[in-house]
């Protein structure tokens, strides 16, 4: 393989132009945040029934999606894959970036973010959540020193180390993630060793679909070439990705549909939870699943356009994912009497009501603006992308016809 | 030996005597108050000698009466916006219908007050927390909003603050952007009082609500517990909670 050679993009007009309109929704963000502090909660959806609300969706799918953009980089550094290496230092960047973007939404939605120098210093041990705290801060670091031994050439030898650690360390704060939720033994939608599982191929879902966009984009925007032989491989990784991620979603339903206990609740998601029932099936399972299935691996697998649209439908169904998770888990109620119907002015034994509030979205969207303004001015300061990504640069052993019949 | 010598002696035994007394005097009344009086001094650490908790029978739980909610809100100043979906909530009451039977009866749901409370194992920071004698209570002073214990309570027993707030309770502090929940009134308890919810079922007669010392064996609370079946809301995760229940 011919040495790969790294430089920023360009700047200038159009870099600031995109880097401003970005900026405008970090800003809007900003400003939602203040309002929903400012006023409080009630000007949200949320409620005292719907505690996690749209910001979470949001917040989750990226810090899921964060440990899944870097599965490039540890397939290159970690399984050796050489095709893979021109990508690994974007993966690494993703990574950061993503987490940061996610977790900007999680303390800008918290009661009181001004706290958060609290949530740094007092810890209670026995929590998923304080080890997360951990986990996520620790990520930024272990990647960010994967990416100085990849890109300082001294350091080059302690590649796979750091890569190894990177790895291991990206598993375990997924399984975390998963574990926000899986231990919740009180709630029915939860309560269950499978998610942890879950979220981490969620998370090479995810992760791998926002890299290939944002490869194909940064290419497109900075003329710079993007060969077939790479895109293609990550498209059919995609779609291993997307079919595992339905693997499990089949399990945990299978399972749920044998417990009697649980009927009440599969009921709610599979048949007859109004909205939550339309993302499951059509957002989640036809446009997120089995649409880029079938995009990805049929004929229109060759075409840049439906692999980018393929790409797309999969965070846009992962999005429609872990809003029924969150959301859909907790419209479903409590059960604190299994026997009886239960009814108060506190909605026991009611399916709650939740409906996104403006504020709430534009702050998703300014943490996800935060992530793209971070890649954006990254790959702009630092040697993140190879100045060629077409072919013979790649894989000089495979062209891209092998890759296609082989992959 | 000499009559200055004598007088010396005679001296020093008045002066130790006359100082042991006065140190009897100051000693005695908080001796005293200790061995006869139920209620810790201020300066007194909790004791998990004592577990609080709280006995309550649906089959005196009068349907339509909403005494014990009424008494809590004014309790703590928990008055609401007309917003009943983020308005705060310590104790509410439930209307349970047998799915089978159609058998009714109505109880009051409240802070289960669990010896394992899952609110505090999830809670970050450590604000969720639980006093010696069993109180699950939360520090608004390092509560950051997170909402975790929310997620992670199996009676629905907390609230957040979502706007602000006028005219606060003293004893009662409260916090926007953070959550709550009932505290079993413990600066009642404190001073050997009972919640204002039991109180107030009391004086309307309808005594469905009774609290005391689960430890103490001579309470009212851990006899009528001795006497009579009672059964604790979702018993099956073995938090072994601080309300108790009869006829359900």
């Amino acid at each position: 393989m011919k040495q790969v050679d790294f430089r920023e993009i360009e700047g200038g007009r159009p870099f600031y132009l995109l880097l401003g309109c970005i900026g405008l929704f970090v800003l809007a963000g900003l400003g939602s945040a203040y309002y929903m502090e400012h006023n409080g909660h009630w000007v949200t959806g949320m409620s005292n029934q719907i505690v996690w609300g749209t910001p979470h969706v949001f917040a989750v799918f990226l810090i899921v999606a964060a440990s899944g953009a870097l599965n490039t980089a540890s397939i290159s550094s970690v399984f050796g894959k050489i095709p893979y290496k021109p990508l690994a230092r974007l993966s690494g960047l993703l990574a950061i970036t993503l987490l940061v973007g996610g977790l900007s939404i999680l303390v800008l939605d918290l009661g009181r973010p001004d706290r958060l120098i609290i949530a740094m210093t007092y810890y209670n041990f026995k929590s998923i959540f304080a080890w997360n705290i951990f986990l996520y801060v620790g990520f930024m670091a272990v990647v960010a020193i994967y990416l100085w031994m990849m890109m300082e050439r001294k350091m080059n030898r302690f590649t796979r180390p750091a890569g190894f650690v990177a790895f291991i360390w990206r598993l375990v704060l997924t399984t975390g993630t998963g574990s926000i939720f899986g231990f919740l033994v009180a709630r029915q939608p939860y309560d269950t060793a499978l998610l942890a599982p879950m979220f981490i191929i969620m998370s090479f879902a995810f992760g791998l679909a926002i890299l290939i966009l944002v490869l194909m984009a940064s290419y497109k925007w900075s003329n710079r070439p993007l060969g077939d032989a790479i895109l293609f491989r990550l498209k059919n990784l995609l779609g291993v990705f997307i079919g595992a991620v339905l693997y499990f979603v089949i399990v945990y339903h299978l399972t749920n549909l044998y417990i009697t206990e649980q009927h009440g609740v599969e009921r709610f998601i599979l048949l007859d939870g109004g909205i939550y029932t339309q993302l499951f099936w059509g957002m989640q399972i036809l446009l997120g699943s089995l649409v880029p299935l079938a995009l990805l691996y049929g004929p229109t697998g060759k075409s840049r356009g439906w692999i980018g649209i393929a790409s797309m439908l999969v965070i846009v169904g992962g999005l429609a994912q872990v809003y029924v998770i969150i959301i859909g888990g907790q419209a479903y109620p409590l059960e604190l009497f299994p026997d009886k119907y239960v009814t108060s002015t506190f909605f026991d034994g009611m399916i709650n009501s939740y409906a996104p509030s403006l504020p709430e979205v534009i702050l998703g969207l300014g943490g996800v603006a935060i992530a793209l303004a971070a890649t954006l001015v990254g790959v702009r300061v630092l040697r993140f992308l190879p100045i060629s990504l077409a072919d013979d640069q790649v894989d000089p052993h495979s062209s891209s016809g092998e890759v296609k019949a082989t992959a | 030996m000499s009559k200055d010598s004598n007088f010396d002696r005679y001296r020093r035994r008045f002066l130790g005597g006359a100082a042991t007394t006065i140190a009897g005097m100051s000693l005695a009344p908080g001796i005293l108050l200790q061995s006869i009086g139920h209620a810790k001094p201020a300066d007194e650490a909790v004791s998990s000698d004592v577990r609080w908790g709280m006995l309550i029978d649906s089959n005196k739980c009068a349907s339509g009466c909403n005494d014990c909610v009424q008494a809590c809100n004014d309790e703590h100043g928990l008055t609401g916006f007309g917003r009943p979906k983020t308005d705060s909530q310590w104790i509410r009451k439930a209307t349970l219908k047998d799915k089978q039977t159609g058998y009714t009866q109505t109880l009051p749901l409240l802070c289960q007050h669990c010896e394992k409370p899952p609110c505090v194992d999830v809670c970050p920071t450590g604000a969720s927390f639980q006093r010696k004698d069993g109180i699950v209570l939360v520090d608004k002073h390092i509560c950051i909003g997170c909402r975790y214990c929310m997620m992670a309570c199996p009676y629905k027993a907390r609230s957040f603050v979502h706007e602000d707030l006028h005219d606060q309770k003293p004893w009662s502090p409260r916090g926007k952007g953070t959550v709550e929940s009932c505290t079993f009134c413990v600066h009642r308890v404190d001073n050997d009082r009972t919640p204002a919810c039991v109180e107030a079922c009391t004086a309307e007669n309808h005594n469905a609500m009774v609290f005391g010392d689960m430890n103490d064996p001579d309470s009212e609370l851990s006899r009528q517990l001795g006497k009579y079946h009672s059964r604790q809301i979702r018993a099956d995760l073995e938090l072994n909670t601080g309300v108790r229940y009869r006829g359900i």
